[in-house]
C-alpha cells in the first residue's frame, strides 16, 4: 500500500459513500457475471451431481489426479536441480576473463533465452526418438526436462551474473589483495554470497518451471494436464477436471510464491550477503517464461 | 538445401509466422487493456475492486498457459459452446481456434501486463501524485493525468520483456489447433525426421529474428523516454 495510498486523501464523507457506492456496484457486477457463469454452466448440464462427484471417490484421486501431480513435480524437480547446475556454469562462464569462454556462454544464454520452450521440447522429442537416446516410455519425461535445464538455466545464468554484480567491488577486491586467483575468487568469495541472493528469485522461477511442465501435455507427457483430460474421457467431466487441476496447480503455485517471499524477507533481516536478495523478475513468470531475464538493474530491488 | 525451399514453398513457413505475429499483435493489444484496467483496480482506493485486482493477477499468474489455451477450446467452446466467429462462414474453425487462442493469450498476459504497470506507478515519485491532488484533481484524474503517463514510460522495460514472452507463448496456440510456427515445425520435423537439425534451426532462427529486436528496440525506448528526474 505504500505508493498507492498516496494516490488518493484519506476519504472525507462524501469520498466514503462514493467509494461505498462503487464497492457496491462492483460486487454487484461480479454477482451477474459469477450468476452468468452459473446459469451457463448448469444449462449446459455441468453443474450435475455427477459431474462432480467423481473427485470426492478415492479412485479418481489414486488413479489420475495424483500421479498426475507427481508426474508435474518429478519433472520440475529434475528440471530446477539440472537448471541451477547449467545456470551457475553458464553464469559464471559468462563472467570469465577469457574470451573464448564468455563469448560461447553469452551466445548459449541468448539463444536458448529466445527460443520457446515449445520449439525446444517439440525437437528434443523428435531427436531423443531418432537416436533412440532414452528408452520410449521416458523419451517425453526427458525431452520435458532437457528442455526447460535449458531455459531455466539461460535464466539462472542471468541471476547469477546479476548476482555477482550485485556484490559490492570490494568483495573482490579484497579476494584479489589476499592472493587469491581469478576462479578462486569466485568460487570462494564471489559465488556463495550471489547464489544466496539469487535464493528468493530461484524459489520463484520454481513457479516458471511447474507451470512450464504443463507444456509437455503438448508432448504426451503424463503431467495434470493430460491425467485431466483422462479423467474427462472416463468420467466424461472434462470442465469440472480441468478446474479441479487448474486449482491444484494454483494453489501449489501460490504456496511456492508465499515460500519465495519467505525466504527474501528471512534473508532481509538475516543480512548475510553483501548484496541485496534479488527478486524474480515480475514479468518473468510466465509459462514459457520471458525472454529477457533480470538484468542487472530491473531485477535488483525490484520490491 | 532442398528443405529450405519446402519451407517456404511447401509447408509456407512465412505464413505460420505471420500468424504468430498477428497472434502477437492482437494479444498484445488486448493484454495491454486489460491490464491496464487491472492495475487501475489494484492501486485504487474501493477495497473490493482492489481485491478483485489482486485475486485476478494471483489466480492467472499461477495457472499455467497451456492449460489457460485448452481450457479456451475444450471448456469454453466445446463444453460452453462459446463460438468467437460466424458459425456459417467456412472457415469457422480456423477463425474460432485463432480467436480463441488470442482470448486465452490476452487474459493470461494481461496479469503481467498489470503488474509491470503497477511497477511503472512505483517509479512515479510521490511528490507527483501530492501535486496532483494539491491542485484539486480526483483519484481518477490524478491517474490519467499525471501518474499513468509517467507510468507507462517507466514500465517500457517490463512491458518489453512481456511482448517478447507473448511472442514466443503464442507457440501455445498450437495446442488448439493454430498453424503457427511452432505447429508447421512439428508436421516438418514428422515429415523430415533426416533434416532434424536444419528444422529446428529454421525455426529457431525465426524467433530469435522475432524477439531480438524488440529487445534492443524496448531497451533503447526505456532510456529514451525515461522522464528525467
Amino acid at each position: 500500500m505504500s505508493s498507492s495510498s498516496v494516490l488518493f486523501d484519506a476519504p472525507g464523507p462524501r469520498a466514503k459513500r462514493l467509494y461505498a457506492a462503487v464497492g457496491v456496484g462492483s460486487i454487484v457486477v461480479l454477482l451477474l457475471v459469477l450468476w452468468f457463469v452459473i446459469s451457463k454452466l448448469n444449462d449446459k448440464g455441468q453443474l450435475t451431481a455427477a459431474k462432480w462427484k467423481p473427485f470426492l471417490t478415492g479412485e479418481i484421486w489414486t488413479q489420475y489426479l495424483l500421479p498426475g501431480l507427481a508426474g508435474t513435480l518429478i519433472a520440475a524437480a529434475i528440471s530446477v536441480v539440472l537448471a541451477m547446475l547449467v545456470g551457475i556454469l553458464l553464469g559464471v562462464g559468462r563472467l570469465s576473463a577469457q574470451a573464448w569462454i564468455r563469448l560461447p556462454c553469452s551466445v548459449i544464454v541468448e539463444f536458448f533465452r529466445a527460443v520457446p520452450v515449445l520449439l525446444m521440447m517439440l525437437f528434443l522429442f523428435a531427436l531423443y526418438a531418432k537416436y533412440e537416446v532414452f528408452p520410449p516410455e521416458r523419451l517425453a519425461l526427458a525431452a520435458v526436462v532437457t528442455a526447460l535445464m535449458l531455459y531455466n538455466g539461460a535464466v539462472v545464468a542471468e541471476l547469477v551474473r546479476s548476482g555477482v554484480y550485485s556484490l559490492p567491488k570490494g568483495q573482490g577486491e579484497a579476494a584479489m589483495a589476499i592472493g587469491l586467483t581469478g576462479g578462486k575468487t569466485m568460487r570462494l568469495v564471489l559465488l556463495p554470497q550471489a547464489i544466496t541472493a539469487m535464493l528468493p528469485a530461484i524459489v520463484g522461477q520454481l513457479v516458471v518451471i511447474l507451470k512450464d511442465t504443463a507444456l509437455g501435455y503438448i508432448i504426451t507427457y503424463e503431467e495434470l494436464l493430460r491425467k485431466a483430460e483422462q479423467i474427462g474421457n472416463y468420467a466424461s467431466n472434462l470442465l469440472p477436471a480441468l478446474i479441479v487441476v487448474g486449482a491444484i496447480f494454483v494453489i501449489v503455485n501460490y504456496l511456492l510464491s508465499l515460500a519465495a517471499q519467505r525466504v527474501e524477507s528471512a534473508m532481509r533481516r538475516r543480512g548475510r550477503s553483501a548484496g541485496g536478495p534479488l527478486t524474480a523478475d515480475p514479468t518473468d513468470q510466465n509459462a514459457v517464461g520471458a525472454f529477457a531475464g533480470p538484468g542487472p538493474s530491473d531485477s535488483v530491488g525490484t520490491t | 538445401m532442398d528443405v529450405i525451399s519446402e519451407f517456404f514453398s511447401e509447408y509456407d513457413g512465412l505464413q505460420a509466422f505471420r500468424t504468430t505475429i498477428y497472434l502477437t499483435l492482437l494479444s498484445a493489444v488486448f493484454a495491454l487493456l486489460i491490464g491496464t484496467v487491472v492495475a487501475v483496480m489494484r492501486v485504487s482506493p474501493v477495497r473490493v475492486l482492489q481485491v478483485i485486482g489482486t485475486a485476478y493477477v494471483n489466480i492467472v499468474r499461477n495457472t499455467p498457459l497451456t492449460l489457460v489455451i485448452v481450457f479456451c477450446n475444450l471448456g469454453l467452446f466445446l463444453q460452453l459452446g462459446v463460438a468467437l466467429a460466424n458459425k456459417d462462414s467456412n472457415t469457422f474453425i480456423n477463425d474460432n481456434n485463432f480467436r480463441l487462442a488470442v482470448l486465452g493469450l490476452s487474459v493470461y498476459h494481461a496479469s503481467f501486463v498489470a503488474e509491470a504497470i503497477r511497477s511503472g506507478v512505483n517509479t512515479v515519485p510521490l511528490g507527483q501524485a501530492e501535486a496532483a491532488r494539491a491542485i484539486g484533481l480526483p483519484f481518477l484524474k490524478t491517474l490519467r493525468y499525471v501518474v499513468l503517463p509517467q507510468a507507462f514510460r517507466g514500465a517500457i522495460a517490463p512491458l518489453g520483456n512481456v511482448l517478447i514472452a507473448l511472442t514466443k507463448n503464442s507457440t501455445v496456440a498450437s495446442v488448439i489447433g493454430v498453424t503457427e510456427a511452432s505447429a508447421v515445425m512439428k508436421v516438418m520435423i514428422e515429415n523430415r525426421p533426416d533434416v532434424l537439425f536444419i528444422v529446428f534451426g529454421i525455426f529457431a532462427l525465426g524467433f530469435v529474428i522475432l524477439t531480438l529486436p524488440v529487445g534492443v528496440l524496448f531497451t533503447s525506448m526505456s532510456k529514451r523516454l525515461a522522464v528525467k528526474r
